[in-house]
């Protein structure tokens, strides 16, 4: 079985960070900030898989699998986050929260 | 005859990534967006297969498109209409940083790979049946990397305390 090599999954993976971070950059929504988060991540693991399989190493799978469980703890206080923003009636938008900013 | 398969498939997972990429952070509504994700997921998980990734894949179809998405489609639905978002603003500087900046990114990464590595990356190594089986990731796992797996474990139990008193504090915020 001789697919397409691992720069082709690279360069697959180059684009779709590409497009979580336009996602991040563009998008004021937080909930589809997290969504294109979800994305980058995804396209990090994708690198890693391909070149697990590339060295024929479980390792890069392993890190993946890691990087899954960090993505879904980042989703878990992000979305609370959301819930706790909604709850106190401030603004959905990413630009508008700046009781922070210095 | 095989070879032409997997090309077939990778080129419709790789066309149906970026599309539904595409279409998460293009869409107003984020319910849609979640929508959309779950088949980047799908997509995603079709190429680990390739990569004879096949725990990994079943645990990203399991735990993102099960888990995680469910999650995401809880708290759009309880946030309602106030979700909708969207897209604003026509032309700004920030708009054109964002989109000079994601191009950097994207021509860094397709030169380095086009002039530093682009001969030697096609000789892929062999593997035998067992690569990226349940077994042979829980033995590296277990063995190998253990200390990160007890860590993964540690990171999951304090994003969960957070996650409930987070839910907790915006109670007691309400109720005031």
């Amino acid at each position: 079985m001789k697919g397409p090599d691992v720069s082709w999954y690279i360069v697959l993976s180059a684009f779709l960070f590409t497009v979580g971070a336009l996602g991040v950059l563009l998008r004021r929504s937080p909930l589809i900030v997290l969504l294109s988060l979800e994305i980058m991540l995804n396209s990090a693991n994708l690198t890693l898989i391909g070149f697990a399989r590339h060295l024929g190493q479980t390792d890069g799978q392993i890190f993946a699998l890691a990087v899954m469980a960090v993505a879904a703890s980042e989703v878990v206080v992000g979305l609370g986050l959301i819930v706790a923003l909604h709850r106190s009636n401030a603004p959905l938008d990413v630009d508008k929260l700046i009781s922070l900013r210095g | 005859m095989g070879n032409v398969l997997v090309w077939a498939i990778w080129i419709v997972a790789a066309l149906g990534c970026l599309g539904s990429g595409i279409a998460v952070i293009s869409f107003s509504n984020p319910f849609y967006s979640a929508i959309a994700l779950i088949g980047n997921l799908a997509s995603l998980a079709v190429l680990f297969l390739l990569l004879s990734a096949e725990f990994v894949a079943a645990a990203q179809v399991l735990v993102y498109a099960g888990a995680v998405m469910v999650m995401f489609v809880f708290v759009i639905a309880y946030i309602g209409s106030d979700a909708d978002a969207p897209f604003v603003g026509g032309p700004s500087w920030q708009a054109l940083a964002a989109v000079i900046a994601a191009g950097a990114i994207l021509v860094d990464v397709v030169v380095a790979i086009g002039l530093k590595a682009g001969g030697r990356l096609s000789d892929q190594a062999d593997v035998d049946g067992f690569f990226g089986g349940p077994y042979e990731v829980g033995q590296v796992f277990l063995t190998d990397h253990l200390l990160a797996f007890e860590i993964t474990s540690i990171v999951l139990l304090v994003a969960a305390v957070g996650g409930v008193i987070l839910g907790s504090e915006a109670r007691k915020g309400a109720a005031r």
